[in-house]
């Protein structure tokens, strides 16, 4: 319990990871609590075409009259969505098969490791285009199940790459010696020793995951209805923001994409000195 | 108490098994109650394998091991023979899971074993248990094991071990990290647990202090069994040319055998195996010119024999 409130009071002395992590909830609250206090939908038609910010509409108008303050309120809401379900899935897939073929090794890895290779060179846009053909996607949903089945791969290897070297050390065999099972010994005494290394992987397949899901949506893939920040990224660039100076357009979604991924990064540099006694020190 | 029979350990590496290394070839010899055994050999020459496969951290690949008459590949509790049979390892600092307190592995034990056992009456047991390797409790409790040097880590893991009430322990190499005066203490403690019937498999790589603390010795040459037999025996009148060269890289040692060595000079080397007296009783690949004492042939280069093509040497293969 000391151990536990010890961590605690180093993690809440630790700048960065409470910078990233106020910006991350800033971002999530704005994504949970703005849409229900927007009496139109983000796709209403409500204010005057292509305005610029104003006291009425913080993030100006589209060139339809859509306010894009609403548009960034809910397409962050979709973004956390999709990033959490995609990447989500995918973490666990990777952890799983990652740990079970680096700790088991042996016929298990070998047989995982074809899998994963298998799955890494999966034309993920080719099977998503017969998917789509015969199935649809038609919520976010539908794409973070996609995205997160196809895009586990690489983190297995890393964990994988991670596992196999924890495992031939010591402490691994002290642990079995002390009566230790498998799942045990992988929960309590090589998953703690990469946690930062699995919170990273999580990072990266959050912020892969929103990523995806914003090339989806541009060629056509996305889910049919809703809204996304690539989809208003894409809508911007389909009706060139850009070159009519509508930089409020672009800007809040790609400075939304920027903001949630990066400060995660932050989060994650922290935690790593949290984590890491040695690290603490210097 | 515990018995090696024919042991021998493949590791396979390379895709899908295709290479084969054979660390250890036939071992068999016999760790009793009250007894240190300590197993002798150059680096890589199996000890560690064979200590390894002792505490099931290794698969057995030719052979038994058995404890008390049981199978230990074969066991279906593998917490309760553990609690018999414990191992303190070579590198200390590996043995402590860098992020946590190094006091942890103590924790570890009371956990699994001890549940019922009350924290202060547990850090009364862990205390006494860190007196008897001269630790003192303030100095290592509570801090991570990149604040402790390699010889307090090294204690603590023989500390951890006398925790359980085991009958064996598998000491690997534990006094190659520790000051003259500490490794006396930890070899009188060691004396100490054999009075009581502890059992030790005492695996070190040099004739330092650690094997006068042995009964019998094994002497381990690419993982087969060179010589063995009683301590006093074995280094007071080495057969095997190889234990020879061992005892020679320690000066103060050679007493008996000095003469006998100025006469080998003067005619050709002679093999303990195949120039045996007639009579000698021989159990595969080792004969027993006299009583307990075992040697094996001294290998090419020593013994004529072994160039013959019938001698049957590790394969290309098989060494890798
Ligand atoms: N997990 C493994 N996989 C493949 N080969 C191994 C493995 N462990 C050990 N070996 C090989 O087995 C042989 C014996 O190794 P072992 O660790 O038992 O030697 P050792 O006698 O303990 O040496 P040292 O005195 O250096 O500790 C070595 O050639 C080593 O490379
Ligand atoms: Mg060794």
């Amino acid at each position: 319990m000391t151990g536990v409130r010890n961590a605690l009071r180093v993690a809440l002395r630790n700048g960065k990871l409470v910078a990233g992590l106020a910006v991350v909830l800033a971002l999530l609250l704005t994504a949970l609590v703005v849409p229900a206090t927007i009496a139109y939908g983000p796709n209403e038609y409500v204010g005057p075409a292509a305005a610029p910010p104003s006291a009425e509409y913080w993030f100006g108008t589209t060139t339809f009259g859509q306010d894009v303050f609403a548009q960034f309120a809910y397409g962050l809401r979709a973004t956390f969505l999709v990033g959490l379900l995609g990447g989500g899935l995918a973490a666990v897939i990777g952890m799983a098969v990652g740990f079970t073929a680096g700790y088991r090794g042996g016929l298990v890895d070998e047989i995982l490791n074809m899998i994963t290779n298998i799955v890494l060179v999966l034309p993920a846009l080719v099977v998503l285009l017969i998917v789509n053909a015969y199935l649809g996607v038609r919520d976010v949903g539908v794409q973070a199940l996609f995205i997160g089945l196809t895009s586990w791969p690489w983190a297995a290897r890393a964990i994988r790459a991670q596992t196999l070297s924890l495992r031939s050390r010591d402490f691994v065999d002290l642990a079995r010696l002390s009566g230790m099972r498998t799942p045990g010994i992988i929960v309590r005494e090589i998953a703690p020793n990469m946690s930062s290394y699995l919170f990273m992987t999580f990072i990266l397949l959050f912020g892969g995951s929103i990523l995806i899901a914003a090339s989806l949506d541009f060629i056509g893939l996305g889910p049919s209805q809703g809204v996304s920040l690539g989809l208003m990224l894409n809508n911007a660039a389909r009706w060139s923001a850009l070159h009519l100076g509508m930089w409020w357009w672009f800007v809040p979604p790609g400075a939304g994409i920027t903001a949630v991924v990066g400060s995660l990064y932050v989060v994650n540099v922290g935690l790593d000195e949290v984590f890491n006694p040695k690290l603490r020190e210097m | 108490m515990l018995r090696l029979d024919g042991v021998s350990k493949i590791y396979r590496a390379g895709p899908f098994g295709g290479r084969e290394l054979r660390a250890v070839s036939g071992v068999g010899f016999e760790v009793n109650a009250g007894e240190v055994v300590s197993l002798i050999g150059e680096s890589g020459s199996g000890k560690s394998t064979i200590g390894r496969m002792v505490l099931r951290l290794a698969s057995v690949t030719e052979g038994t091991i058995t404890f008390d008459g049981e199978d230990v590949s074969a066991i279906r509790s593998p917490k309760a023979y553990y609690r018999q049979v414990q191992g303190v390892f070579q590198d200390p600092f590996s043995g402590f899971n860098p992020i946590f307190a190094a006091d942890r592995v103590f924790e570890m034990i009371r956990r699994e074993y001890f549940p019922r056992v009350s924290r202060a009456a547990w850090r009364e047991r862990v205390e006494s248990a860190l007196a008897g390797v001269r630790l003192d409790p303030g100095q290592v409790l509570g801090r991570y094991p990149h604040q402790l040097s390699g010889g307090q880590l090294q204690r603590m893991l023989i500390a951890r071990a006398l925790l359980l009430d085991i009958r064996l322990l598998v000491a690997d190499e534990i006094i190659s990290m520790l000051d003259a005066s500490t490794r006396v203490d930890v070899l009188n403690l060691l004396a100490d647990l054999r009075s009581r019937g502890l059992g030790v498999l005492f695996v070190t790589h040099d004739l330092s202090l650690g094997t006068y603390v042995s009964d019998r010795t094994v002497v381990l040459r690419r993982g087969r069994i060179a010589e063995m037999g009683p301590t006093e025996r074995v280094f007071g009148d080495p057969l095997h040319p190889y234990t020879r060269t061992l005892l020679d890289s320690v000066p103060r040692l050679h007493v008996k055998w000095a003469e006998r060595r100025d006469e080998e000079r003067a005619g050709r080397t002679v093999c303990p195996f195949h120039d045996r007296a007639p009579g000698t009783p021989v159990r595969g690949d080792l004969a027993e010119p006299e009583k307990d004492h075992h040697v094996a042939c001294a290998g090419p280069g020593a013994c004529p024999a072994a160039e013959e093509p019938e001698f049957r040497q590790p394969s290309a293969k098989e060494r890798v």
